[in-house]
């Protein structure tokens, strides 16, 4: 098992190298001059030149990889020019924004995709399995920032019920920061009416992200609870007279969740790409909004440690996914 | 399913018709047909689709007023809520939002078939290579592809546009360069599986090249999970441009390009709803259409997947 966890996080470290080399590829054989543009656009000539050579730019290609990944070794991801401060500095204050709001939302697509693909397997081809379809199938169709556009105008410019963006009203403090997690940290420092303002800032945002996630969590639950309904062993248990609640939710439910559990780490990641949306549309402070606008400033190093963050932490989820079904599943526990 | 390639039925005499000739190939597809057509939300899937393209081919000719799709300015008409002369109102410029939307189906079809094409371009020949010949060639491919596939398409798509420039064309070339992995992944398996099948040892013992394996024995019979894929692909493709023209890094206005109006249109909320609400309602039918035809034709091709 621990050589088996060894052998894992060997193979994330090639991965997340092989990934820093695509972004790094991508931001040096791009035509675009990364030196002028930090440079402004009525540089003379000299200080292009100068940048190019502060910033190693005049260096060979391998040579310059080998700078930048000796920088990530130490902790150095680059600086952002946009914001003047280092591209670990930001990460580190945007990151547990992002992190907070994929959770929130991935735990609504949990709580609401599993009784809704195990109740549409239990009642197939009933008014509330196709009700279920729409949803599933709607869920991955529909533009997430169009669909966060429409939340908005429904429920907070319409209503009022909950507010426009951001993380927090202006009428309250950020809780002191133990986690960063504002949910957690206004519950440590006991300043309810600060969870609720968090709470409710959090509530559209994590809505119009969870529906790609709610979507598949329906359907892979859904298909996996039928077949594990028809079965030898629940025919076993429907006649020995065990509760139906019983069959379905322990017996049947068990063997259906490995699969939908392998679905929601993969779509954990994927979850992260989406925020890039959602937080563009509700002013989310995380990373995905950094992102947007690194980018839109053609501001490079943020983007690479974007790129980066994000595939590690899709990474981590698949091997702790990995890791769970190897304890839920006597049979990958042995494989292992 | 194996399809029957028609070489089976083929006796090669010239005075058979193509109907003929092609007997089995025709009753194949009327199966499909068959039970494509039982199957309700395909065929809703299916109509979308149809309707999507037909719009983009003669959307030129039938839209009110053509002058709106590129650049023309009515301040007199601007901000004009739904009414018999604008079905789904008018922007800040006063452009007829319908005419917009009509107009923008054309470049999201172009968006569609280029991403897809693209990455099926690229993608399935990687993919039959590195099933096919396994060793060193297939672990180089599928490491890189898995490296590819750690990080959602959109943020590596947004790498490269920042590194090439904002606009629509370089959005359209970032996300043909990062939607490849899958059809590499879904190839590669499926030409691993084939390639231990009774026939392809039967075709290498009668002395068929290798060229000759792949093209007339592997590549057929990838062919349907190519397809399902290639037909969710569409609508996922117009989605993920609309995305970036949303953000900012796509189609820049006046572009009829449907994200791009629903980031200006975001700025006319509450008041102004149908500057942002009608082209949101273009992107999710046209995804909708695409991806119900999808999960239709895998239906289709693959009995076993039906109803899930």
């Amino acid at each position: 098992m621990a050589l088996y966890i060894g052998k894992r996080m060997a193979f994330l470290v090639v991965m997340l190298f092989g990934l820093l080399i695509v972004t790094f590829l991508i931001s040096h054989v791009a035509p675009g001059d990364p030196a002028s543009l930090a440079a402004g656009p009525d540089a003379p000539p000299e200080m292009v030149e100068r940048i190019r050579h502060e910033y190693g730019l005049d260096r060979p290609l391998p040579v310059q990889l080998g700078i930048y990944v000796a920088g990530i070794l130490h902790g150095d991801l680059g600086q952002s020019v946009r914001t003047g401060h280092s591209v670990l500095q930001d990460l580190s204050e945007f990151f547990p924004a992002t992190f907070e709001l994929v959770t929130v939302s991935m735990l609504i697509a949990i709580i609401l995709g599993i009784p809704l693909g195990m109740l549409s397997a239990v009642k197939q081809n009933s008014w509330f399995d196709h009700a279920a379809r729409i949803v599933s199938v709607s869920g991955v169709a529909v533009p997430m920032f169009w669909l966060g556009l429409m939340l908005q105008l429904a429920f907070a410019l319409d209503l009022g019920w909950l507010p426009l963006g951001g993380r927090l009203g202006i009428m309250s403090t950020p809780p002191d920061p133990v986690t960063h997690l504002y949910l957690i940290d206004s519950l440590l420092a006991g300043q309810w009416d600060v969870f609720g303002d968090a709470l409710s800032h959090l509530i559209l945002p994590a809505v119009a992200l969870c529906f790609p996630a709610l979507a598949s969590i329906i359907r892979v639950n859904r298909a996996e609870m039928i077949e594990a309904l028809g079965q030898d062993y629940i025919t076993n248990a429907r006649a020995q007279g065990i509760s139906s609640f019983r069959t379905v939710a322990i017996y049947a439910l068990k063997n259906a969740f490995l699969p939908t559990l392998a679905m929601i780490g993969l779509r954990y990641g994927w979850m992260l790409g989406g925020t890039i949306l959602v937080e563009s549309v509700f002013d989310w402070p995380g990373i995905g909004l950094y992102a947007t606008q690194s980018a839109i400033a053609q501001d490079f190093q943020p983007i690479m440690g974007v790129t980066l963050l994000i595939g590690a932490n899709f990474m981590i989820a698949n091997l702790l996914v990995d890791l769970a079904y190897i304890w839920l599943d006597p049979r990958t526990r042995e494989a292992a | 399913m194996n399809t029957a390639s028609p070489e089976v039925t083929d006796t090669g005499r010239p005075t058979e018709s193509w109907r003929e000739r092609h007997a089995s190939s025709i009753r194949q597809m009327r199966l499909y047909w068959h039970t494509y057509r039982r199957n309700a939300s395909a065929m809703v899937g299916l109509v979308l689709v149809v309707i999507f393209l037909l719009l983009s081919l003669i959307s030129p000719w039938i839209v009110p007023y053509p002058a709106d799709a590129t650049g023309a300015v009515h301040m007199a008409d601007k901000l004009l809520p739904p009414s018999a002369a604008h079905w789904f109102g008018t922007d800040e410029v006063g452009n007829d939002i319908l005419t917009r939307l009509l107009i923008g189906t054309r470049l999201s079809l172009e968006i569609a078939v280029i991403i897809t094409g693209v990455a099926a371009i690229i993608g399935v020949p990687l993919g039959i290579l590195a099933g096919f010949s396994g060793g060193w060639t297939r672990e180089i491919i599928m490491r890189v592809t898995d490296v590819f596939l750690s990080v959602p398409a959109l943020v590596l798509a947004i790498a490269i546009v920042a590194a090439l420039g904002i606009g629509i064309v370089n959005a359209i070339v970032a996300l043909s360069l990062v939607w490849w992995p899958g059809y590499v992944r879904l190839v590669e398996s499926k030409t691993l599986s084939l390639k231990g099948e009774a026939y392809v040892d039967a075709a290498r013992l009668a002395g068929a090249s290798t060229a000759r394996i792949l093209f007339s024995h592997i590549l057929p019979n990838c062919l349907s999970p190519i397809l399902v894929k290639a037909s969710m692909d569409m609508g996922m493709a117009i989605l993920a441009a609309a995305s970036l023209g949303f953000i900012g890094l796509g189609a820049q206005p006046p572009t009829p390009e449907w994200g791009a109006m629903i980031s200006i249109g975001r700025n006319y909320l509450p008041t102004w709803w149908w500057y942002a609400t009608f082209p949101g309602l273009a992107i999710y039918l046209t995804v909708l259409g695409f991806n119900l035809m999808g999960d239709g034709l895998r239906d289709v091709f693959d009995p076993k997947s039906r109803g899930r």
